[in-house]
């Protein structure tokens, strides 16, 4: 299952990274010496076996905890956009969004 | 506070107010008693380790240090060992894997992304350790958000450089500490903090102890809240402690694990434990199970030499050894290398420029802003696994991939539940070979990835696992490196494992050797 | 599903097919995975709590309200709840989504199945449901006031939302309006969500496309965000013709998400997103499956009021109402309360719906009120009709005296029947409108008409039946309109058959 350029080019997009050709040439052989190693993975019979998504599941059914419906986060608004890159009047300022 | 165990035969601590020797010679148990005794104060402590990590930050260990910071909680922590108001841990230093956000240090998860981040709040892991007493010396150097085993993936300066650079194997400074808690274990191999916390994920806590020389583990999935530790692999990281011995490590997990219902749903309801209560319980009769599959020929021969004796002095305090399987060991590689990356490829996705983290000084318009600061902002290691999980899990890939492998994880899980039906423990090497020289591995990412086939399985499955020091490398080429043995439990375990490497740090002394000049 | 489609509502020739996606905002006070509130129009990131803004190592804990309202909903529509349903991630970038992807269910929602029922003029209609999920919101951008920039508030970003899908079940603008007005009956009914479509709380996601009779399904365009019921039916009208005109040129229809301009009344394809088919959806591993136990599904049914099709099944029964009449008593629990009430009050139920669906429901469209907001109160109204139906005014009276009592609005809105009849019965002495119902007196009137009016019984007699309302029109108009035009027919027709 070999990846070809396209295949590079389009998982980079997805995934919002820029590379330029030697790099995408680069990760084109170590991804696909990584998938060489995948391929014995895809052979193995899992046939009525359920994917194991929480670890412990494995003992028996971990079920999602449900909190109270209740307000206790105050405004900190400050605190949370110390690291902001920009922002103004309150709202983190992006290049515009066009629809 | 436990009692000195009656077996105890350690030389430095036959009366455990007593310091002997330099201070950071001395264990988290023996400081905090010394602490409580008011033998030391906390801020001499801190001192003290502040210097020390000073005097070897060429070793990369310290990704941030803020003195008055520190010397502000140890002085609080000194007027409530004075108050009578002390907490279990009152006063004792360690320091924090930079994986764990805190408000009074910058977090930067070893990336150009979050290089200037400082978080609002504190990791529940950062925090429990507070309640507990401990007073926090800084951030430790750590592989881009979590991502390598030899910590030469980190983007961001060590303390006193101006470049980012490798983290230095306090034995041997030429070769790499392991990773990606590689900070950690060189702060505690090198004596420049008492403890330190680790994340593990794939192994990320146990082969930096392996190749450090110090005691480290990972506890059962679900038992240490995840909050607040940068989420690489969500259904595999764990938050751990990394010291010298055992007894150390059981003191820092049973105060930092603990269910986080208001937090992290993934944390299990299980009450708090005190994992220092098996300590001392004997050995006889605890069957050790020998996975047949980890001691095949990859395995280096200084390392088998190391393991084998190890194993023969726990049948001396009166262990069985068992021969097991487990027989889809080498799938854990692939499996954990779709799993991890496509879970990490979609956690990072926030690192978008737009609300806290790097965003490229120049752009044009808002897709450029996007790749331009991921681009900028990522290493490539990073890049590398964002792809890999990117692709797992696109169109048309996911059943065959990542469905596949969460169903082949199901597998290995009850590989070792079947596995664990002849046996207590299991055991075996942390890594197939001793530290090796940095440089070596870094152009070759998927023979990292082939090296850490001894630690995966139990991370898939969510099981705890620990390394301790068991021996060095005698061999000419790798003289004087350490060597690591894996202890795997069954789930919530914890105890019988720290029980189990107690006792054998009692009877043996490696966990005591120190690296030259430090 | 759809048996021949009727030629009426065909355009063009071609059959429209739509189907709805609507997000409901569910009336929590925190967020779905977080602690911060929900409100509308606070100050910009004010209600973004670190996990809204998704900073590092923050992570989803899930708000039990939000279960609790799918749960309500599923219920009201018949549906499926699921034992255990699965949270999913569906990724892609955009500013407002924080983390770069949206936690959302998809194999295994939450609600599965079920159907709303509702009035498309007199006719039954019912839609389909595939399913609903639970899933967070995202924030917003601003535009104006940025110069070639946006501003992010993420104060939504994490509201829960129920996303309810149906099946391409709807054949027309006007049945997908009807549709899109009985489901936010249904929210607003069993109380999930406010319904305030001005702050977004609703807010729909029509997938239109055509075909010819027979033909295979056509591919959709997908209008996005209708959050008015007027713009709704304009934006699939002109999107139906849009494509149809395109079909005519000989265009083939991409797929493609539009959205509505309201100034110029045309729908206008977004700037198409090259990966928005590829989402990556995977299990959230953040989030255990969420499991819902047979009791509480139960708890939840016993502490749901009536649901309004269930009324308005007991309203046709029990007061012999028909379907239709019901279905418009049962369009507010405030409306249906007021009837029963009124109902209850002067035992003349059928009556009662008539002023009700009538009279009553012209003001409440003019003057804007709710069912609640009446100057009215039910007793008032059931004395009126109380005399209605014992012939003490006619129903043109009784108009002019609803009138007068509209305008004349009492404090007191809980008037007694008691205090009600006093009030009505004083109006209608002093407006002197009572009925004439005295025979002998009407019988004279009725001698008199004739007398004077010899040409129109000639005219009747010789088989001009408009003749006879002549006569009655007379003598409404002689008695001053006051005159019982039942009786005034009876006698009148006794006389001239004669």
């Amino acid at each position: 299952m070999a990846l070809t350029p396209d295949d590079i080019a389009r998982i980079a997009q997805l995934a919002r990274l820029e590379l330029d050709a030697t790099q995408g040439a680069r990760v084109l052989a170590q991804m696909n010496q990584f998938f060489g190693i995948v391929e014995q993975m895809r052979a193995v019979d899992t046939q009525g076996i359920e994917p194991l998504a929480h670890p412990v599941a494995v003992l028996g059914d971990i079920a999602l905890r449900l909190r109270e419906d209740r307000v206790s986060e105050p405004d900190a608004r400050s605190a949370n956009q110390r690291s902001a890159p920009a922002v103004e009047r309150g709202l983190f300022l992006v290049p515009k969004v066009i629809e | 506070m436990p009692s000195p165990a009656m077996t105890d035969t350690s030389t430095t601590a036959t009366h455990p107010t007593t310091l002997q020797g330099a201070l950071h010679d001395a264990t988290v148990y023996e400081l905090a008693a010394a602490l409580r005794a008011k033998q030391v104060s906390a801020l001499e402590l801190a001192q003290h380790f502040l210097a020390r990590a000073e005097q070897h930050a060429d070793l990369g260990a310290f990704v941030a240090v803020d003195p008055d910071i520190t010397l502000a909680q140890a002085r609080a922590s000194d007027a409530r060992i004075a108050q009578g108001q002390a907490g279990a841990l009152e006063g004792v230093p360690l320091a924090h894997k930079d994986i764990f956000v805190t408000r009074d240090f910058v977090t930067t998860a070893g990336s150009r992304m979050l290089r200037n981040y400082r978080s609002p709040f504190d990791a529940t892991v950062v925090q429990r350790l507070a309640e507990s007493g401990m007073v926090t010396l800084g951030k430790l150097n750590c592989d881009e958000f979590a991502m390598g085993s030899s910590n030469e993936n980190s983007a961001i300066p060590s303390v006193g450089q101006t470049q980012p650079g490798p983290v230095r194997n306090p034995w041997e400074r030429s070769r790499v500490p392991g990773g990606s808690s590689g900070g950690s274990a060189v702060a505690v191999a090198a004596r420049l903090a008492p403890a330190a916390t680790g994340t593990d994920t794939g192994g990320s806590i146990r082969q930096p102890a392996a190749f450090c020389g110090v005691t480290g583990i990972k506890p059962t999935y679900g038992r240490a809240s995840r909050y607040g530790m940068v989420a690489f692999a969500s259904s595999l990281d764990q938050a751990g402690p990394m010291a010298r011995d055992a007894r150390d490590c059981a003191l820092l997990l049973s105060a930092l694990c603990g269910p986080d219902p208001d937090r992290d749903s993934t944390s299990l309801d299980l009450p708090k434990e005190d994992f220092s209560r098996a300590l001392n319980a004997p050995l006889s009769g605890l069957r050790i199970g020998l996975p047949k599959e980890f001691f095949g020929d990859g395995l280096a021969s200084n390392v088998r030499a190391a393991i084998d004796l190890a194993l023969q002095q726990f049948q001396a305090l009166g262990a069985t050894l068992v021969p097991i399987s487990l027989p889809r060991t080498e799938l854990a590689i692939p499996v954990y290398y779709i799993i991890a990356p496509a879970e990490a490829s979609s956690n990072l996705s926030r690192f978008d420029g737009v609300k806290f983290g790097h965003r490229a000084p120049h752009y044009g318009d808002l897709a450029d802003m996007y790749k331009k600061t991921r681009t900028q902002g990522f290493g490539e290691e990073v890049k590398r696994r964002i792809l890999i999980g990117t692709y797992v899990l696109s169109h048309g890939y996911y059943d065959a991939y990542y469905l596949q492998a969460q169903k082949i994880r199901r597998l290995i899980a009850q590989d070792f539940q079947q596995a664990f039906t002849q046996c207590d423990v299991i055991a075996g090497p942390v890594a197939p070979t001793v530290a090796w020289k940095l440089g070596d591995k870094s152009d070759d990412p998927v023979a990292n990835y082939l090296a850490d086939i001894f630690t995966l399985p139990a991370s898939l499955a969510g099981l705890p696992g620990m390394s301790l020091p068991v021996g060095f490398s005698p061999a000419a080429a790798d003289l004087g490196l350490p060597i690591g043995l894996q202890l795997i439990g069954n789930y919530f375990q914890e105890a019988r494992l720290l029980g189990a490497a107690h006792q054998f740090q009692l009877a043996t002394d490696h966990h005591r050797a120190k690296p030259a000049g430090f | 599903m759809a048996s021949t489609p009727s030629a009426t509502l065909l355009v063009g020739g071609y059959e429209v097919v739509i189907g709805f996606e609507t997000h409901t905002q569910l009336s929590t006070q925190s967020k779905i995975f977080s602690r911060a509130a929900t409100a509308f129009g606070a100050e910009p990131n004010t209600q973004a709590c670190a996990v809204d803004l998704a900073l590092p190592g923050t992570l989803p804990v899930m708000n039990r309200g939000a279960v609790e309202r799918a749960i309500r909903f599923g219920l009201a529509v018949g549906a499926h709840i699921a034992a255990s349903s699965v949270f999913a991630r569906k990724n892609y970038f955009y500013p407002d989504l924080p983390k770069g992807y949206q936690i959302s269910q998809y194999e295994i929602p939450v609600v599965q199945g079920g159907a709303v029922e509702f009035f498309l003029g007199e006719e039954k209609k019912t839609v389909r449901l595939v399913r609903a999920h639970l899933e967070e919101d995202a924030g917003k951008s601003l535009h104006e006031d940025f110069v070639g920039q946006s501003g992010i508030d993420l104060n939504r970003a994490g509201t829960p939302l129920l996303e309810i899908v149906t099946e391409p079940d709807m054949r027309s603008s006007a049945e997908a309006v009807a549709y899109a007005r009985e489901l936010h009956k249904i929210v607003t009914w069993i109380g999930i969500c406010d319904g305030n479509m001005q702050e977004g709380s609703f807010r729909c996601d029509a997938n239109v496309s055509v075909r010819k009779p027979g033909a295979a399904l056509g591919t959709r365009r997908e209008i996005k965000n209708l959050n008015s019921f007027k713009f709704m039916q304009q934006a699939i009208d002109y999107e139906v013709r849009w494509q149809i005109e395109q079909l005519e040129d000989g265009h083939a229809i991409e797929q493609a998400t539009v959205l509505f301009d309201p100034d110029s009344g045309t729908t206008r394809a977004m700037r198409t997103k090259e990966d928005a088919a590829d989402y990556r959806y995977f299990p959230d591993p953040d989030l255990p499956p969420l499991c819902i136990a047979e009791d509480w599904i139960a708890q939840v049914r016993d502490s749901m009021t009536e649901l309004p099709r269930n009324m308005a099944a007991r309203f046709a029964r029990d007061y012999g109402l028909g379907e239709y009449d019901a279905s418009l008593l049962t369009q507010s629990l405030a409306l249906a309360a007021y009837f029963e009430a009124t109902a209850r009050a002067c035992g003349q139920a059928k009556l009662a719906c008539n002023w009700i669906t009538g009279e009553l429901a012209r003001r409440m469209n003019t003057h804007n009120l709710e069912a609640d907001q009446l100057p009215l109160p039910p007793s008032v109204l059931a004395a009126l009709v109380a005399r209605i139906a014992e012939g003490v005014i006619s129903h043109s009276a009784a108009r002019q005296l609803f009138d007068t009592l509209w305008q004349d609005a009492q404090v007191d809105g809980k008037a007694s029947m008691d205090a009600a009849r006093a009030r009505v019965d004083a109006l209608i002495e002093a407006s002197g409108l009572r009925q004439m119902n005295d025979s002998a007196a009407l019988q004279t009137l009725v001698d008199e008409v004739i007398a004077a009016n010899a040409h129109n019984v000639a005219e009747f007699r010789s088989g001009k039946d408009k003749a006879f309302n002549a006569l009655v029109g007379q003598i409404m108009k002689a008695s001053k309109g006051k005159a019982n035009p039942q009786q005034v027919n009876e006698l009148l027709r006794k006389r001239l058959d004669a």
